[in-house]
């Protein structure tokens, strides 16, 4: 295959990757009743009835505070096995490692059965409890991936310097170690809250009746057909998820070059 | 306490939050479905514990289920192998490409962040009765009537790739950039024709790269529910379907146990043996 021909063939790839997410967003403006083409004009009225929808507008904080605290914890969990991982020589590393990880290599569907079943054995029943806790399960194994390749690349001199000019661990900690780790922590919970507000497989087992998450509330909707507000609301998510992500980039770059220059 | 008894002691305090949360939520909940899918779920309702087979009988000579499986993990290969025809050359534009390998690389990650139903139903505005395609079709009057592309094998094929499809490119792209250009070179300027170095020496150099991207396209797409329910038609299941309607339409978790253990035990196995000959290292370095 020549160069050019390999060119056209990742456009073509990019565009399938691409396309279909532009036309929710493109449909989503349609000024027409119906869900689909031909596009009758621009509108912002399935935004605003959106915005009047009470169902959506609680799966949205549903999706917010489990992510919010499913972010926490994990991100908690994950930062203090990192660091044992990466700073101390452990017997046994590499086992350790594959079962922190574990839960990626468990289907997800499988994870959710044997975490329902368990719990109810104990009974714990569906509830926003037992949402949370299979959030933190699965997404605790991306965010050590996360940060334990930040954490390689932090140098332990620093450390070492405050510890020798009489720091205490727990100030060196604090003071020296966790400002050095702040990306690495910031990207752990953005990594994990993603995913958490991604999550529908897992999410239709664990979730109590009547509690809605986006994604959840969206397959609902789905079910009866598409419609405008299915595309308004997809829109909003992209915007949500792609959208702030890449501003924050590129306040931070912004804000680094300022410093720098 | 001695301070190198405290030393040795620090790496475990942090390690048991997680380690801890790991086993408490996974490993004995997996344990305790091994044990429960030999239990039985009585007409009343009520579980009878022991140690019957019925439900194992069941999963295993059942030929509905039977049937399933193999279907599902026909489309689990199907869509790894588009996926790696998709996706390779694409990863390796990205990975040769010199200016705006930046920005392909930061497009690639997009998918990651937009949600998997979205993606999903997606192609419901394109290929649905009043979706592009149709209205295309339409308009230019090759058709007189919209026709229904959705709801059908291929349908659920298309939207798992299109899923998965950013996985296998970053994978790929992960072994392909770790593989020297200047072998490529070196290959030709003995005498190999580009095509010939590539096919000689680049490709089973990247090889790590298309297996671990196989393995996380196939393990996805044979354990997922939601893209048959939302882009396949009512007797498009997969495995995980018949998981999801034991235990929440049938709630029979006895059953529902043996057959996402079936499941488990299928996909476990493909994992076992990728690691015997690759090791888990290359799926990391895709994954992280």
């Amino acid at each position: 295959m020549g160069w050019p021909l390999i060119r056209v063939y990742t456009l073509l790839v990019y565009l399938f990757m691409f396309l279909p997410v532009a036309v929710v967003v493109l449909l989503s403006f349609n000024a027409s009743q119906f869900g689909s083409f031909p596009m009758t004009g621009l509108s912002f009225r399935w935004f605003v009835e959106l915005a009047q929808n009470e169902a959506i507008l609680r799966a949205f904080r549903t999706s917010l505070v489990l992510g919010a605290l499913t972010a926490l914890i994990s991100t908690t969990l994950g930062v203090l096995a990192s660091l044992a991982l990466v700073r101390y020589n452990i017997a046994g590393r590499n086992l350790i490692s594959t079962l922190l990880i574990a839960p990626i290599l468990v289907p997800e569907v499988v994870l959710a059965v044997a975490l329902l079943l368990f719990l109810n054995f104990l009974s714990i029943n569906k509830s926003f409890f037992l949402l949370l806790m299979g959030h933190v399960i699965f997404t605790l194994p991306f965010v050590i991936l996360v940060v334990q390749a930040r954490l390689v690349g932090i140098r332990r001199d620093y450390e070492e310097a405050a510890l020798s000019l009489g720091a205490s661990p727990v100030q060196t900690f604090f003071q020296i170690t966790l400002p050095l780790l702040a990306p690495a922590v910031f990207a752990g919970m953005l990594f994990a809250f993603t995913i958490s507000f991604d999550d529908i497989t897992g999410t239709l087992f664990w979730k109590p009746g009547g509690v809605e998450t986006v994604p959840t509330q969206i397959f609902a909707m789905l079910r009866n057909s598409i419609s405008p507000e299915i595309n308004a609301l997809g829109t909003v998510m992209i915007f949500l998820t792609v959208g702030l992500p890449l501003l924050g980039l590129a306040i931070a770059r912004r804000m680094a070059m300022q410093r720098g220059g | 306490m001695s301070v190198e008894a405290r030393e040795r002691r620090q790496p475990w305090i942090l390690l048991s939050p997680a380690l801890t949360a790991i086993g408490l939520l996974l490993f004995v909940p997996l344990f305790f479905i091994v044990v429960y899918s030999f239990w039985l779920r009585t007409a009343t309702g009520a579980d009878q514990a022991g140690f019957y087979l019925d439900n194992w009988n069941e999963a295993l000579t059942d030929p509905f289920y039977r049937d399933i499986l193999f279907s599902t993990l026909r489309i689990a290969a199907i869509t790894t192998v588009a996926c790696a025809v998709l996706g390779y050359p694409a990863a390796y534009f990205i990975a040769r490409s010199k200016g705006n390998k930046a920005l392909l690389l930061l497009l690639l990650m997009l998918p990651f962040w937009i949600s998997y139903i979205i993606r999903t139903m997606s192609w419901i505005n394109i290929l649905g009765v009043s979706g592009a395609v149709n209205w295309v079709l339409l308009n230019l009057g090759i058709t007189s009537e919209p026709i229904q592309m959705l709801y059908n094998e291929p349908t659920v094929i298309l939207g798992l790739v299109h899923f998965l499809l950013p996985f296998m490119v970053l994978n790929v792209y992960v072994a392909l950039e770790g593989v020297d250009v200047s072998l490529e070179d070196a290959a030709c300027s003995l005498g190999s024709t580009r095509w010939q170095a590539f096919r000689e020496v680049t490709l089973p150099l990247s090889l790590p790269g298309l297996a671990a991207g196989g393995l996380l396209c196939f393990v996805l797409s044979a354990g997922t529910y939601i893209t048959p329910l939302v882009l396949g038609g009512p007797t498009d299941a997969m495995y995980a379907n018949l998981v999801f309607e034991a235990i929440i339409t049938q709630l029979n978790w006895p059953l529902g146990s043996a057959l996402s253990l079936m499941l488990l035990g299928v996909l476990g196995a493909l994992v076992l043996v990728y690691n015997h000959y690759l090791g888990m290292g290359q799926l990391m370095k895709g994954l992280g």
